[in-house]
């Protein structure tokens, strides 16, 4: 009798102690201050709430529209959420690399009752894709190197002789050809009817071509803030929560130029391929990371905007700083003056192409 | 070359002197970028840039902020950590594997030899963006991939037609009939090994294995891909550090590894004279 | 000796047995020996790389998508002359809409989309849009209703490259890798705007090339000191050597950024010495110098090795004996060391070019422009575009450059000297 119990109790404590071992999710986002608002935003509150799930990060979401495809097709998808720019997430969905999403199902209604698909809008640019920030590309200037008529209008990346120097730019053809285009006097609805024609990709190359000696090309967003503060260059083009670390948290003489600013998202997918608790697990922390509240609590440890209509007014002040983050958000209506959305339709059926033409024409 | 000899002429004595400063130019070209590092990572700025304050040697230019990062960062412990289970592992099997292939390569008895020559030496050639997608389809497929085999196992890989490239070349000057003059004496072929190869060709197994250690060690592209989370080696979190905020935590990892090598090659070098002078052999 | 004796006695070893028997026993022996030696690193090799890089380069060639996700179409379209600049019939609209019905029950319409789009831009959003609409078709006048989804459908152009694509095999890969395209009067080459791999094949190999020599030309006479300095010193020089060697590549490519830039420390130098202007600093970063410069210290170590190791075996003795037989220094040198040396300078150089010819992520980082290599390219369709065919086509022609360069080398140089194969 009292051998039965002592296994009954063993059982049970065997049995307990199986359901409290924490069940890992793998994240996967991009690593360096982006991960770090994640985390204490979404990961640490989403942990403290469900004990029994270990949250393990992975970083490799430059590699992530590659790694996702090797993994389905060798049928071993080993992540369960994973964060990726809007253009990758369509293309994912295209491939059938990552899971549909019914917003009315699977994302939280706001405070005020307004349903996800409301609150997120247009934003919602994929089938497959939960929008997180709204982050902008635009440009940065060195204030002592651009005289007493600081840059106010895109065009001053094209005026090399009010402002001479160098300029960092991106090295592919997305933002750039637009940007050139609107110098170029296209008016801002007419641009991708533009570059739809051959004529049109010239025009915008040969506009870019007046600058070109004077470009330094960059391939990763921390580039231009280190050409910045080196005074490399004079005026350059990154993600505006660099330039908001470069100049508020490193103290740089550098200032927004925010005319043309491009809007772009980021967000997160579900890969195809889980199992059905796997799915289960990350659609609840999908539900719980893009609520109101979270995506407003990001904003408190970087610079970009929340996702989320219903977040805007819930944004506070950065966490380590203290100053008021809303002015400094690319959707701040100070700032968002004049903005360009990117066209991700199009861009998906033209990226290959066009960048094909860009690359033949910067190593020419 | 040695020394220059009390009866050279002048014209070998310019010569002599030339080539001295010629060698010394390299020299400088190979060390001043990693010199230059070092003052970098104790910049009080977050960004890889002489400051006027630490030219002017304020102190208030320099800190320690990016040595104290390193050390409390988990990430950067992690990274370390793995760096150090994988790359061993993987110089041991390129450097044993490739030893022995490369002795065998070279016996002129062996069958289709270049064509098993150009498939060993193939992780060289192809491409590693090419390897790494190829790798990382073909281990999710067996179960590897995103484990620590996985990672040592393609490191191996990228490391061996280092190893086979520089013992075959010692090899072209090793004299067989040595090996059969061990076995006429009585050796047994892992004694000869030993005992009579071995120490004829092991500066080109180390410079293999130090080509290989430093594969691993150095390797970015193909940890990306293949390594999950629990993989994430030194290379890697640089590579995230470089692409999503340049911090100069990075030239604080680089000057400490090489302050370690300089100690750990001086240590040797120490060793080895003693060892010289113990067994009463005149320091070369 | 007579015939007759030496039909009768068979030479024999002490034991006894035929020495013709002995010595082909002695050299199987051998031959076994050797090839056990090689087997374990056959087979790894074999398995951890070989197989995986096959199966990745097959991608080159292969084509399931399009045939096995509209297989009726397929069909249906091969009555169709492509040529004739007349849409197809009827038939193969209703074939594509019963193959889409499919697909977009299964969700694969999207990936043939993007798979053809890569030939033709547009078509990923035709498939992505007309699988929207598909469901809702009716039965009857497929073409009507495809054309209302979407007039795209009514492009000729649409339809060539459908028929184009639907074999399970293509040489579209190769043809776009070589700047090419398959067009109604045959294969061309694309416009003048479009071709850039044939360009960057030609430059990865120029720079390969000058890098390898610049590093012979720096490497050489480190490693001669290196080799006929005594032990102590030449000790001590080689952790000069090896130093930059430990230092990550990334960190070393960041260090000459800070060397080379405009405002760097080698303009900032040059500006303080009074050698150029202010206004007139060097452009010695993003661009080709760059390039050579970081590339250059970063594989000179991988020249300067094999150089080393392969001095270290020459005996002093005979550039002694040379010169005791009245040759000049010059003479014994080019004569008597230089040749034994040239094994270690194959080795270095083969190293290094091939090396060289792969790597993407220093010109990447300080090639600016004109500095860039064909693996830059290969990295992009691998993780952005997900055109692994065409990176796999562009990878099997930078291996076959390599091989046909190897086998030039074997020819001229001639493989004995570095026994690589």
């Amino acid at each position: 009798m009292k051998l039965k119990s002592i296994l009954i109790a063993a059982t049970a404590f065997a049995v307990g102690s199986t359901a409290a071992l924490a069940e890992d999710m793998t994240i996967v986002s991009w690593g360096g201050a982006y991960s770090s608002s994640q985390n204490n935003a979404y990961h640490k509150p989403y942990m403290a709430a469900n004990p029994g799930v270990n949250i393990i990060n992975d970083e490799s979401s430059a590699e992530a529209v590659a790694k996702l495809r090797a993994m389905n097709e060798a049928g071993n998808v080993t992540w369960d959420v994973v964060d990726v720019v809007a253009s990758d997430a369509i293309r994912l969905c295209d491939e059938g690399l990552a899971e549909e999403i019914d917003p009315a199902k699977d994302l939280a209604a706001a405070p005020d009752g307004t349903s996800a698909a409301d609150d997120f809008g247009d934003l919602l640019v994929s089938d497959c894709f939960i929008p997180q920030i709204v982050y902008s590309t635009t440009f940065g200037y060195r204030t002592d190197k651009v005289g007493d008529s600081p840059p106010s209008d895109i065009c001053a990346i094209f005026d090399t002789a009010k402002y001479p120097g160098k300029r960092a730019l991106e090295k592919r053809p997305i933002n750039n050809v637009e940007w050139a285009l609107i110098c170029d006097g296209v008016a801002k609805d007419d641009i991708y009817d533009v570059l739809e024609t051959p004529e049109g990709v010239d025009r915008a190359l040969a506009k870019l071509g007046t600058i070109k000696d004077d470009v330094v090309w960059w391939s990763s967003g921390s580039e231009t803030p280190q050409l910045l503060a080196d005074g490399e260059v004079v005026m350059g083009s990154t993600y505006n929560g660099r330039l908001f670390a470069l100049i508020e948290e490193d103290k740089q003489p550098v200032a927004m130029l925010w005319d043309a600013q491009v809007f772009d998202l980021d967000g997160w997918i579900i890969p195809t391929g889980l199992s059905p608790e796997r799915l289960a697990a990350a659609k609840k922390y999908i539900m719980f990371a893009t609520d109101t509240q979270r995506l407003a609590d990001q904003a408190k440890y970087i610079s970009y905007g929340p996702a989320r209509k219903s977040s805007a007014p819930l944004v506070g002040k950065h966490a380590e700083l203290g100053i008021d983050m809303a002015p400094h958000m690319p959707t701040d209506p100070n700032n968002a003056k004049n903005t360009f959305l990117y066209n991700y339709e199009w861009w998906a059926d033209n990226r290959d192409d066009l960048d094909a033409k860009f690359q033949a024409w910067l190593a020419k | 070359m040695a020394a220059l000899p009390p009866y050279a002429s002048t014209g070998q004595r310019t010569w002599y002197y030339t080539f001295r400063i010629i060698c010394g130019l390299i020299f400088f070209f190979l060390i001043f970028p990693i010199l230059v590092i070092i003052p970098l990572s104790f910049n009080a700025q977050n960004f890889f840039t002489f400051t006027p304050e630490m030219l002017s040697f304020d102190p208030a230019g320099y800190s320690l902020k990016h040595y104290e990062d390193f050390f409390t960062n988990s990430d950067w412990q992690a990274a370390m950590w793995n760096s150090v289970r994988i790359a061993p592992m993987a110089t041991i099997f390129a450097t044993g594997f490739g030893t022995l292939a490369a002795i065998g390569l070279s016996q002129s008895h062996m069958p289709a030899r270049s064509v098993i020559m150009a498939m060993l030496i193939s992780p060289m050639i192809v491409p590693l963006i090419i390897s790494a997608a190829g790798m990382y389809f073909f281990y999710s497929r067996i179960g590897l991939q995103g484990t620590y085999w996985g990672v040592v196992m393609a490191h191996a890989a990228l490391g061996t037609p280092f190893v086979i490239i520089t013992v075959t070349a010692t090899l072209v000057g090793f004299d067989q009939s040595l090996v059969r003059a061990a076995a006429n004496l009585g050796a047994n072929p892992v004694t000869t090994f030993f005992r009579v190869q071995m120490p004829l060709i092991l500066p080109g197994v180390i410079s293999g294995a130090l080509f290989a250690f430093i594969t691993s060690f150095d390797e970015v592209v193909v940890v990306l891909f293949l390594g999950s989370a629990g993989q994430k080696t030194l290379p890697w979190q640089m590579f995230t550090g470089l692409r999503e905020q340049i911090s100069p935590t990075i030239l604080a990892v680089a000057t400490l590894l090489v302050t370690i090598s300089i100690i750990l090659l001086t240590v040797l070098e120490f060793l080895r004279r003693r060892s010289e002078r113990l067994r009463g052999l005149s320091p070369g | 000796m007579t015939d007759q004796t030496h039909a009768q006695t068979v030479l024999t070893t002490q034991d006894g047995v035929p020495l013709k028997v002995s010595i082909s026993r002695a050299l199987r022996r051998q031959k076994l020996r050797s090839v056990l030696l090689v087997a374990p690193l056959f087979l790894f090799i074999l398995i951890s790389f070989v197989l995986p890089i096959a199966d990745m380069l097959f991608r080159s060639v292969e084509n399931p998508l399009v045939p096995g996700t509209l297989p009726n179409t397929v069909v249906a379209l091969q009555v169709w002359d492509e040529n004739s600049g007349e849409m197809p019939p009827e038939e193969v609209f209703a074939a594509l809409a019963a193959d889409l019905k499919v697909a977009v029950a299964a969700k694969t319409h999207t990936r043939v989309g993007s798979r053809l789009n890569y030939e033709n831009p547009g078509i990923a959003s035709l498939f992505r849009k007309t699988g929207r609409r598909v469901k809702r078709f009716e039965e009857g006048d497929y073409t009507a209703q495809f054309l209302k989804a979407d007039k795209k459908w009514g492009d000729v152009g649409v339809w060539q490259t459908i028929k184009q694509f639907s074999s399970p095999m293509t040489a579209g890969y190769f043809l776009a890798a070589a700047d090419a395209q398959r067009t109604a009067d045959g294969v061309q080459f694309k416009p003048e705007d479009e071709r850039i791999y044939l360009f960057l094949f030609g430059r990865t190999l120029i720079l390969s090339v000058t890098i390898t020599i610049t590093c012979i030309l720096l490497g050489y006479p480190i490693a001669f000191l290196l080799s006929s300095l005594p032990l102590r010193s030449s000790n001590l020089l080689m952790i000069l050597v090896l130093l930059p060697f430990w230092t990550s590549l990334l960190v070393r490519t960041s260090a000459w950024k800070v060397l080379l830039q405009q405002q760097g420390v080698i303009n900032d130098t040059l500006v303080w010495l009074g050698i150029v202007g202010d206004d007139s600093r060097l452009a010695l970063i993003n661009n080709q110098t760059g390039t050579i410069i970081a590339m250059t210290h970063i594989l000179l170590p991988f020249m300067i090795l094999p150089l080393f190791s392969v001095m270290k075996t020459i005996s002093p003795t005979y550039m002694r004996a040379a010169k005791s037989m009245g040759a000049s220094d010059w003479y014994a040198f080019w004569r008597v060391y230089f040749p034994q040396t040239i094994p270690g300078i194959g080795a270095g150089s083969i190293l290094v070019f091939i090396l060289s010819i792969g790597y993407y992520i220093t010109p990447e980082l300080v090639g600016g422009t004109s500095g860039i290599f064909i693996s830059n390219r290969i990295a992009y369709h691998i993780s952005f575009s997900l055109n692994w065919g065409l990176a796999a086509a562009l990878g099997v022609m930078l291996l076959v450059v390599v091989m046909v360069l190897y086998w030039l080398y074997d020819r001229i140089v001639g493989i004995d000297n570095v026994k690589l194969g």
